[in-house]
């Protein structure tokens, strides 16, 4: 029978179907942090059972780490306490940890690929809703609740109904000026924040298929964004050549042997979708959002539409576009802006720092502008200044923090405050994401750098020219 | 974590038709430092139901006595964003033990049914009428009834909800699937032994 990649993977991994109830999935990579896991430890504790495969979970800190001083001790106590609990929890099951400090530490969806836990047909789970992004990769990846990270400890398995599947198609060539994230924001624009629940999906297409692994990785992470559960790419050559030689992937023999089953991983020509979906290449402009979802964003030269224009209720439009101080037709170019960010696990990544740099370099940081540039691990920080990006940043008035979640969801310091605007590469715009009383105009690091050097909202195709 | 069983659940309601609630806005962020799941409750709409100097905002719904219960009435698509099962402990540890909505996000829902909050999807219709009934009389006791899976209003209307037997079975009998996926250890064993990865 034909089969999509989706079923393939997760086929293989069904321990048991439930009568009128779920599938008992195996899951090959658990990923743990800080603020989704202690309760899950204390349950397991409270049971009396312990990590039935503690090699293969991996912890790392990410989400309520500080950005500066990272040699200190955590000021927050409350934070400091959640990472103590992980470094004693990881420490007395035996499950590697990569805490504040270490040397292989950053955000967990931007280590696992770096170090090669993310591998084609896994399954991998973790206490966060961007797990999505290690689809990138051909694997089934996906964000899961503090039960069942229990679960994933106590017993390798989650239990789970299988999702229905949709394909995306983005046919032809991308603008000038037009990135990953602009293509994931366009997708979320047209399907709303709900058009892909309880779905899984499926990105195939010239678009996705020309795409780098990090832009596929950028594209995946904000499948949640839609309301999927996560969203796949099949591995190709680029993915095998982005893995090989990494940490935790097969050597030799065992990647030969992997490489036969990794190689079948691609949905058959015949096999079908529950829905499927195709949008052209050259629609897409760079993008940037207005109010308080991810489905509410439009490409940057157009104006904020109508209540009448948008899918939903006129009172939570007008609620959203209320928080923001934004009017129904006003333009997106010229707004003035506070604050810009660039990192998170959607776009805090090495060629996310080279798109930034590349606009800023020779102009100067806006005076009215703070900036955070967060580097998504210890890995990227690197990177950059070995590739002198950090001496074209100094030069142009930005400085650099150190890796981490940051004010991607602000439980750290990097809170923008009350009534300011960040213009900000990370996934979420909800009302007091990134502080409360914040918001958000979510946008590639392009729109971002282009905000930084302007103050304003800004077309990066014109400082491209 | 196991949970008190599940029946039928009749009570007062409270409305909250605004679509898209997502769980940010359920629980921010910043009251995710726990090591142990309780006081949830407290931060529950945290920035929709307190000022910045904590005193109540007196038009948000939870801050009006004239609505209670244990059934909380969300707008389209609710729990979406992240998938912080702390949303769900929050909705808890208020006191819902049931929210209705027209359609719900993924992980939420799922996260609702393993701790024992039962997600009850209706149509978009059948929720106008149970936000009319509340709006008309706050005092309108709704029954949940799970061994039937209806939603019943006072007028008689009523309204079936999907569950698949399984999470039905635990929610009447307060089992959580830990409960389950450890009783088949052994099964579970043989067939790691044989997976690739």
């Amino acid at each position: 029978m034909s089969k999509t990649l989706f079923d393939k993977v997760w086929d293989s991994h069904v321990v048991r179907h439930v009568e009128d109830g779920p599938d008992v999935l195996l899951i090959d990579r658990h990923m743990v942090h800080e603020v989704t896991s202690p309760v899950a430890f204390l349950g397991i504790k409270n049971r009396g059972i312990g990590v039935m495969y503690p090699n293969k979970t991996f912890a790392t800190a990410d989400h309520n780490t500080p950005t500066i001083n990272q040699h200190l001790p955590v000021q927050d106590p409350l934070s400091a306490n959640q990472l103590a609990a992980l470094e004693k929890n990881a420490k007395e099951h035996g499950i590697s940890h990569w805490g504040l400090g270490h040397e292989k530490n950053g955000i967990v969806h931007v280590v696992g690929p770096e170090y090669g836990i993310t591998q084609p047909g896994a399954t991998i789970v973790c206490g966060d809703s961007h797990t999505s992004t290690h689809g990138a990769f051909g694997a089934i990846a996906f964000g899961i609740g503090t039960s069942e990270v229990e679960m994933v400890l106590a017993t390798q398995c989650i239990m789970q109904p299988k999702p229905k599947k949709m394909r995306i198609n983005v046919k032809g060539d991308l603008n000038f000026g037009v990135t990953p994230k602009d293509v994931a924001l366009y997708i979320i624009s047209r399907l709303t924040t709900s058009g892909a629940t309880g779905y899984f999906v499926e990105y195939a297409g010239e678009v996705f298929e020309n795409m780098t692994m990090e832009g596929r990785m950028t594209v995946c992470n904000l499948s949640i964004e839609m309301g999927a559960r996560g969203g796949m790419i099949a591995p190709d050559e680029k993915t095998f050549e982005y893995i090989k030689g990494r940490e935790h992937t097969p050597k030799g023999a065992d990647w030969d042997k992997a490489m036969e089953y990794w190689k079948t991983l691609k949905t058959d020509p015949d096999a079908t979708f529950d829905k499927e979906i195709t949008f052209e290449a050259s629609d897409i402009e760079p993008m940037i959002t207005y109010g308080t979802n991810p489905g509410m964003g439009l490409g940057i030269s157009k104006s904020i539409p109508t209540a009448s224009e948008v899918q939903g209720g006129a009172s939570t439009y007008a609620k959203s576009l209320n928080y923001m101080n934004f009017n129904e037709g006003d333009n997106m170019i010229g707004k003035p802006i506070d604050f810009v960010f660039i990192g998170s696990c959607t776009n805090g990544r090495i060629e996310d720092f080279r798109a930034f740099t590349n606009i800023v370099k020779g102009r100067k940081k806006a005076d009215n502008v703070t900036a955070w540039l967060v580097p998504g691990s210890h890995k990227v920080e690197a990177a950059i200044k070995e590739e002198g990006l950090l001496d074209i940043l100094t030069e142009a008035g930005f400085e650099l923090r150190e890796p981490g979640c940051s004010a991607c969801l602000a439980m750290n310091d990097d809170k923008v405050p009350a009534g300011k605007y960040a213009v900000s590469t990370s996934n979420r715009n909800f009302e007091g994401r990134q502080g409360p009383g914040s918001r958000t105009l979510l946008a590639s690091p392009l729109v971002a750098a282009a905000a930084a050097v302007t103050g304003k909202v800004t077309d990066p195709r014109e400082l491209m020219k | 974590m196991a949970y008190d069983k599940f029946e039928i659940l009749k009570s007062t309601a409270v409305p909250l038709p605004i679509e898209n609630v997502d769980t940010d806005q359920i629980i921010p962020a910043r009251f995710l430092k726990a090591t142990e799941r309780k006081g949830f409750g407290d931060n529950l709409f945290r920035d929709w139901r307190y000022n910045n100097d904590d005193s109540p905002k007196e038009d948000f719904v939870l801050n009006n006595p004239k609505y209670s219960g244990k059934i909380l009435v969300g707008g389209k698509n609710f729990g979406s964003g992240s998938s912080r099962e702390h949303a769900a402990w929050a909705v808890y540890d208020y006191g819902f033990r049931c929210v209705i909505s027209s359609f719900f996000a993924d992980i939420f829902k799922g996260n609702c049914l393993n701790i024992g909050v039962l997600p009850v999807q209706v149509s978009a219709g059948f929720a106008d009428k149970i936000f009319a009934a509340i709006e008309a009389d706050p005092n309108t006791e709704i029954e949940v009834n799970l061994p039937e899976q209806k939603v019943i209003l006072p007028s008689g209307e009523s309204e079936s909800f999907d569950i698949n037997g399984y999470k039905k079975g635990n929610m009447l009998n307060g089992f959580d699937d830990i409960d389950y996926l450890t009783s088949m250890k052994e099964e579970i064993k043989a067939f790691e032994a044989k997976s690739p990865l």
